[in-house]
């Protein structure tokens, strides 16, 4: 589902991402580990095409990464830790918004029934303004239930959630590798990234230092490759 | 395709005039700031109506030059505040609709504003609009199209730029001198009594101004958002 080469992006002066490789396959939960300044954000924003890379390529969704942005942006979803929603419109008013502008022709009662599959069906007509931020999580799941994205992009999208939150972020991310899509974490969360990913991709300064999949590793063994490899100066990469 | 790009200007649009209405930032800044231009050329000007009457279609236009300025100004301030920014870039499809679902929302605000400016000028500087409604409201009309669709492509230009609000007046005034240019002499053509065959020559510059700039600005707008 995703596969690039050598993605390399500069801010000014600033190299934030360093020839990245990336390859995800169907099913498959991915998680991009590493400190603050590592270029998960960045690598990110390039898969989802919201940024153009300055060197590199490769495709998602079988889509040039460049030339098949459209396709790509209609079939894939971005959930972060700003909620991107417009906080003086309602819940419902904000999810039919996003669905027309993402090109949908919503049903009667889908706007609905997605605020009801993440509880906000009483809170549907309250200004976004009141929500929690659990709340806004929620409406943005219940934004990607719309959009049923193939291809899910999260960046640090644990971020101050409860535990509710957390545990229907996580469901919502397996049922999209179950229907056969694939998901993308950023977070340098270990313990969240451990209970969600089967493989982890570890990165500092732009670049990918360590790569390793979950079969038979445990969360110690992951916190002490993430210490040697994505904090201190040790780069092997897998 | 063209059903899809009238559903998403309409949303756009219909979202802009939503979250004001609720919010009212820009339309009661833009009133204030009008009326108070009005208020103080007419202080500072004092009764003698030939001075008034020569300078009254200027200071109309300087009330409703300022009230596009700031109506623009906010134009993106919705999406800049809920970080929606981002959801714009990852928006699929063109990028017209959001153009002309952003320029009908800053025409729609700029008209509510006119609309309520010109009676209030008219008052203030001791002029027979009413006469003239109908063409000062043609000329109002293709003006302020004219200033909006340079405005919408600048704002969004300028919305990340931290210095947005020196920037914004910066570009947009230089561009729009045909279209304020051709809005002041037929103003002040129509108030002395010409109708709208003496003014034909300026309303043509403000066709033609709207027509350029209503293709190449949605054109290049797609640009402008791109990063």
């Amino acid at each position: 589902m995703v596969d690039v080469q050598g993605l390399t992006k500069v801010f000014g002066r600033t190299l934030a991402l360093d020839a990245v490789d990336l390859r995800v396959d169907r099913g498959e939960v991915v998680a991009l580990l590493g400190p603050n300044g590592a270029g998960k954000t960045t690598l990110l924003k390039l898969l989802a095409t919201a940024i153009k890379p300055t060197a590199g390529g490769g495709q998602v969704l079988g889509q040039d990464l460049v030339k098949g942005r459209d396709t790509i942006r209609r079939r894939i979803g971005m959930i972060s830790h700003n909620h991107h929603l417009y906080e003086d419109l309602t819940g419902e008013e904000n999810l039919q918004f996003a669905a027309v502008m993402h090109g949908m022709r919503v049903e009667t009662g889908a706007v609905a029934k997605a605020l009801a599959e993440v509880g906000l069906a009483s809170q549907a007509r309250w200004k976004v303004r009141t929500y929690s931020t659990g709340m806004k999580r929620r409406l943005v799941i219940g934004k990607m239930l719309l959009f049923a994205p193939e291809l899910l992009f999260l960046d640090e999208p644990h971020n101050t959630l409860d535990q509710g939150a957390i545990a229907l972020l996580n469901g919502y991310v397996a049922s999209v590798a179950a229907r056969g899509g694939a998901a993308v974490v950023a977070t340098h969360n270990l313990t969240r990234a451990y209970a969600m990913a089967d493989r982890f991709v570890l990165m500092r300064d732009g670049a990918v230092v360590y790569r390793v999949g979950k079969d038979g590793l445990s969360s110690d063994q992951l916190r002490d490759l993430y210490a040697r490899h994505a904090e201190s100066g040790d780069s092997v990469a897998a | 395709m063209i059903a899809e790009l009238l559903r998403r200007t309409w949303a756009m649009t219909w979202k802009d005039v939503t979250v004001e209405l609720r919010a009212r930032e820009r339309v009661n800044a833009m009133l204030f700031f009008a009326a108070l231009v009005l208020f103080i050329f007419n202080f500072a000007l004092g009764p003698d109506r030939e001075t008034l009457r020569e300078v009254a279609p200027g200071l109309l236009w300087l009330a409703f030059l300022f009230t596009g300025m700031l109506g623009l100004a906010r134009s993106f301030q919705a999406e800049r505040e809920n970080e929606c920014f981002e959801e714009l870039l990852l928006t699929p499809g063109d990028r017209e609709s959001i153009y002309y679902g952003k320029l009908a929302g800053t025409v729609l605000f700029m008209v509510m504003a006119e609309a309520l400016i010109l009676p209030l000028f008219g008052l203030l500087y001791n002029l027979d609009i009413w006469g003239h409604l109908p063409s000062l409201a043609l000329v109002a009309f293709l003006g302020t199209l004219g200033f909006s669709a340079v405005g919408t492509l600048l704002a969004a230009m300028t919305a990340h730029l931290r210095a947005r609000e020196v920037m914004l007046p910066l570009l947009l005034l230089p561009l729009t001198v045909p279209v304020l240019l051709g809005s002041v002499r037929a103003t002040q053509a129509i108030l002395a009594g010409e109708g709208l065959a003496g003014v034909s020559h300026w309303l043509k510059l403000l066709i033609g101004f709207d027509a350029i700039f209503l293709v190449v600005s949605p054109l290049v707008f797609e640009f402008v958002l791109e990063e």
